[in-house]
């Protein structure tokens, strides 16, 4: 990618599920290596925005340029580089942990002493050969950030990455996720502040249009509690 | 070819440790044979009757594999795996219907002989070289379309309805070709090789379809 450019540039988005909008005039510009906390009460339109960026979804309206791509049109040469963290931890339950990330290697052609390395990291190697369906909810998010980051991506889109960790898991997680990762990041968090503490930006989204776009120690607590009102 | 390996692999590691279809293809299998001795009440039975037992209960068992091609996608995010890899979108299409051309194998291993033990009067033997021929024929039909079915229900509340309501007319000139072609072996004295025409007839529906699905799979995956 060029130098100056942005990584995640969004001119103008919309998304609509039937007569729903979920998104509608999103335009935000975040720099490589920087990180959007995007903001908003639950249905605010957050997780489609990720799943628009992940390639997931496609935009009704708008324009998307990603590590100087633009989307969806050329979303095949950016997958290898996003790594997604949604709700659900695309992980089969009937397989083992690291049948899953193995499978999840294979895909996306990484070795696989990437995978022990992370079960390392997370400290899982002791349930790796437990079917995902007998861990605990801590444990396969933790399995779920290791698939998220397996490829070593350039752009992290983390939905409540936290969420079901234990102050210890969450301390595990953070070299792999978290600003020493060293990715574009893109986050949400049902903790507003939490969220605020490690962005360089923030979005925050009411009924899926942008309430604000602007600098983290720009947001007020009156803006906060306008927005989750 | 690496990622449909890698997702056929992972398939058939799931059915392996859940057997969820194929035994259910197997039970359905064996319990409509038994069903029609009975009814049918016959000792035994051959050409043409046999033929369309056979391969009609097949067909249906069939169904039951393509209603579950795509859950474990479904529910437990597989879909969402697979499309953030940067892979060709048609590995999966070969995946699935590799994996559903395996089970109907194995279902056939186990039903063409209770089939033979239970209904057929003539020996299974003589004809058997020509009847393995024409079913692979059909299984891959079955494959291609079921696969490709399979896609279309699964994005659909009611998708145990639909891919049997799509699949079976989509399936119909194929199991035509296939019984009129299995019925002269299953005669008493029967011949030991199916007709030519039917055997091209269900080779050019697997081209067909084959080209359609790859054609059109990509989109099935799309929002």
């Amino acid at each position: 990618m060029e130098q100056g450019l942005p990584a995640i540039e969004l001119r103008g988005l919309a998304r609509h599920f039937g007569e729903r909008t979920a998104l509608q005039q999103v335009s935000v510009r975040l720099g490589a290596g920087a990180t959007l906390a995007v903001l908003g009460r639950n249905g605010a339109g957050k997780s489609t925005l990720l799943r628009i960026l992940a390639t997931l979804l496609r935009p009704h309206a708008g324009e998307i340029t990603m590590l100087g791509e633009p989307l969806p049109r050329r979303a095949f040469a950016v997958r290898s580089k996003i790594g997604l963290l949604g709700h659900e931890p695309l992980l089969y339950r009937d397989l083992t942990g690291r049948e899953n990330l193995r499978y999840h290697a294979d895909l996306h052609r990484v070795p696989h002493e990437r995978v022990e390395e992370l079960l390392d990291a997370v400290q899982m190697r002791d349930r790796a050969e437990d079917p995902v369906r007998t861990l605990s909810r801590g444990m396969v998010q933790r399995l779920a950030v290791c698939r998220a980051v397996l490829h070593r991506p350039e752009v992290l889109l983390l939905d409540e990455p936290r969420a079901s960790l234990d102050p210890g898991a969450e301390e595990l997680i953070e070299p792999l996720i978290g600003r020493p990762a060293q990715a574009t990041r893109v986050l949400t968090s049902h903790d507003p502040k939490a969220a605020l503490a490690e962005a360089d930006l923030v979005l925050a989204l009411k009924g899926g249009r942008p309430a604000f776009v602007t600098e983290p120690a720009h947001v007020t607590d009156a803006q906060l509690k306008e927005l989750y009102a | 070819m690496r990622a449909a390996s890698t997702i056929l692999r992972k398939d058939l590691t799931l059915e392996l440790r859940t057997l969820e279809v194929v035994p259910a293809m197997v039970l359905f299998s064996v319990a409509t044979f038994v069903i029609f001795h009975f009814a049918l009440n016959r000792a035994a039975i051959a050409g043409q009757l046999a033929a369309g037992i056979l391969i009609g209960t097949l067909l249906f068992a069939s169904m039951l594999a393509v209603n579950r091609l795509f859950v474990a996608e479904r529910e437990q995010g597989g879909f969402d795996g697979f499309l953030l890899a940067p892979v060709d979108r048609t590995a999966l299409l070969v995946a699935k219907a590799l994996a559903l051309l395996i089970f109907l194998v194995v279902l056939e291993v186990i039903a063409v002989p209770a089939f033979a033990l239970l209904l057929l009067g003539p020996s299974i033997g003589p004809p058997l070289g020509g009847l393995v021929v024409l079913l692979l024929l059909a299984d891959i039909a079955l494959a291609v379309i079921g696969t490709l079915v399979s896609a279309i229900a699964i994005h659909t509340r009611a998708r145990d309805l639909i891919a049997p309501i799509i699949g079976l007319p989509l399936l119909i000139p194929a199991l035509i070709a296939t019984a009129r072609g299995a019925g002269p072996l299953l005669a008493t004295h029967g011949s030991g090789f199916p007709q030519g025409k039917w055997l091209a007839i269900l080779a050019l529906y697997d081209l067909v379809f084959a080209l359609l699905s790859y054609a059109v799979f990509d989109y099935l995956l799309e929002d």
